[in-house]
């Protein structure tokens, strides 16, 4: 009885009943979210099916040899786990801290306000212009060079909204009682939040960390012009060398090589594939298990 | 107790709230330092070059021609495409997800999307590269498969988390009891989508479509490898399939050839002044209008 007064209309027409409709947007709405999703599938299952036949222990472990076009990819792999950790060391602290700011401290007042407008802004800014920053300021201004030291720099500001972000979601789920019960046992604010608070929420904030990381760690353009390099015979000794990357060097085998091996094309892109969705699936597994777990 | 080295906690509580405090500041810093930095560097281009020089349609930088229009042209054409191909799958999925799938579909699709926000823009380029434009020259029959198309079809699978991840959240932010007031009033639960639930989180899906248009805007490494690099200004609607160059892959291409401190130099962070005024632009916009969504909701339900 339900369908009465659109059918009326609709009914003499086309035969078109609400219910029709209903059946047509849903398939509608089911074969878009299939044609979403199919592409990464295919994607994924692409890249690892061409690539696991280029991996080898010497293809992870070795230089490159003949203007890497043959040989291993080690440098690019050693190098990205620097500029990884690098990202970690200046991020991590600064991006917890800042989080821990806003959802336990910050009045809400205009300066609370502007300093998530400038988060906002922070997340929003193109890959590319972290990348000029960081040339101006760290290579530059400060004389770094192009660096490890300057290319991690520059992944960490820009990992930074994402980090501050996930902490304060993290920190805002714990229940506002475990503050108060502290509190009220003689603790001091930040005896508080570092016992009790952080503890709950470190799960959250870890999510969010390596989340946070691997963006950094699949990064290209913020290193073109801080750290990266197009090849070098030995691995960087000092974090003022620069490095290179495998999102880097995926760029350069892909276009600035002619005659580069196919096979030594699909292994580096399948072994950055894996860094990356291997930190994403470490991410997914902390958050799941936090939320079995949680008592609250 | 005598040797009182270790600070007491009200002294502990001082110092550690200072540095907090600092570092919750720190990211209205590091903006401002950002845009000082473009400033001081990019600026010096509008006295070195003109504005009347930059505002032309030749970009040659050997010769000194530093025309951007080819290149903000380039931008949009892409950006557009991508937003033609990433609206209509990310909303479409974000409502799926939200008021039609089963949670056993849901725990697929969701993680899948996130598989696809984590995949590195040059993986998805080489793949554009390797695989995606000698497909599409083939079937579109054009000399070159790296044209703005082939950009616009990447950027838009690359907006799409975006896309899907805030309009989802809107649409679950629609108070139950508007879906439930639809339904009881004998609203097909397809109508309750159209004419209840996707109205009411309207103001959230745009915020979803403009960060994602934010999003393909200042992509690089998957526009500078598939979409054939040439920066020339666009003539009428068959530009979406030849070859352009946009603001972000110019920087990325010619930024490690150029003296620093040169006139080329100077554009090259002029136009990385652009593109972080756009930014800015569509981000203080998205952001003021999921607040304003906020404060409806809570009037609503107050």
């Amino acid at each position: 009885m339900n369908e009465r007064p659109m059918m009326l209309s609709s009914v003499n027409r086309q035969g078109l009943t609400p219910r029709r409709v209903q059946q047509l947007g849903y398939g509608l709405l089911r074969l878009i979210s299939l044609i979403t999703v199919l592409p990464i599938f295919l994607v994924v299952v692409y890249i690892v099916v061409r690539g696991v036949p280029s991996i080898d222990w010497e293809f992870l472990t070795a230089m490159p040899r003949e203007g890497m076009r043959a040989g291993g990819i080690l440098p690019a792999i050693i190098g990205t786990v620097y500029l990884t950790l690098g990202t970690a060391v200046f991020a991590v602290p600064l991006g917890v801290a800042a989080g821990v700011y806003i959802a336990e401290y910050a009045a809400d007042n205009a300066w609370t306000r502007l300093i998530r407008i400038a988060i906002i802004n922070l997340a929003g800014i193109p890959s590319v212009v972290y990348g000029l920053f960081g040339f101006g300021l760290f290579v530059i201004f400060l004389g770094f060079g192009t660096s490890i030291l300057a290319a991690s720099l520059t992944l960490a500001i820009m990992t930074l909204p994402v980090i501050i972000s996930t902490t304060e979601e993290a920190l805002r789920s714990v229940p506002q009682s475990f503050r108060v019960v502290s509190i009220s046992l003689g603790a001091t604010r930040w005896q508080t939040i570092w016992r009790v608070v952080l503890p709950q929420a470190l799960p959250g904030i870890l999510t969010g960390v390596i989340l946070g990381l691997e963006r950094a760690a699949g990064e290209t353009a913020p290193i073109l012009f801080t750290g990266a390099a197009f090849f070098l015979p030995r691995l960087p000794q000092s974090p003022l060398d620069a490095t290179m990357a495998l999102p880097y060097h995926i760029f350069v085998i892909s276009t600035q090589v002619p005659g580069m091996p196919v096979q030594i094309q699909f292994g580096t892109v399948l072994v950055l594939l894996v860094f990356v969705l291997g930190m994403n699936l470490v991410a997914t597994l902390i958050r799941s298990r936090a939320r079995a777990r949680r008592e609250w | 107790m005598t040797r009182q080295t270790k600070q007491t906690a009200p002294q502990q509580d001082r110092l550690v709230t200072l540095l907090i405090r600092l570092s919750g500041y720190s990211s209205i810093l590091l903006v401002t330092l950002i845009f000082i930095f473009l400033m001081k560097e990019g600026l010096p281009a509008l006295a070195d070059v003109g504005i009347g020089e930059l505002f032309t349609d030749r970009w040659y930088p050997i010769e000194g021609y530093f025309g951007i229009l080819p290149l903000i042209s380039g931008s949009l054409i892409v950006t557009l495409g991508a937003m033609l191909v990433s609206v209509p799958l990310g909303v479409g999925t974000a409502i799926y997800l939200s008021e039609v799938a089963p949670s056993s579909t849901r725990e697929v699709v969701k993680p899948l999307v996130e598989v696809l926000a984590g995949l590195p823009s040059v993986v998805l380029g080489f793949l554009g590269i390797i695989a995606a434009a000698p497909l599409l020259r083939r079937l579109l029959d054009l000399p070159t498969g790296l044209t703005a198309f082939a950009g616009a079809l990447l950027l838009g699978l690359i907006a799409i988390p975006t896309i899907v991840s805030i309009a989802e959240d809107a649409l679950n932010t629609v108070p139950a009891a508007y879906r439930q007031a639809a339904l009881a009033v004998g609203a097909t639960p397809w109508q309750t989508i159209w004419g209840v639930t996707l109205p009411a989180a309207r103001s959230g899906v745009l915020t979803a479509v403009m960060l994602g248009m934010g999003r393909a805007l200042g992509e690089t490494m998957a526009v500078m490898m598939v979409t054939g690099n040439a920066p020339t200004l666009p003539h009428g609607l068959d530009a979406l399939f030849m070859p352009v160059r946009t603001m972000t892959a110019t920087i990325a291409s010619e930024m490690g050839e150029v003296a620093t401190g040169s006139a080329h130099y100077q554009v090259l962070f002029l136009i990385g002044i652009v593109l972080f005024l756009f930014s800015l632009v569509v981000n203080v916009l998205a952001s003021s209008v999921s607040f304003r969504q906020r404060k409806r909701a809570e009037r609503l339900l107050s």
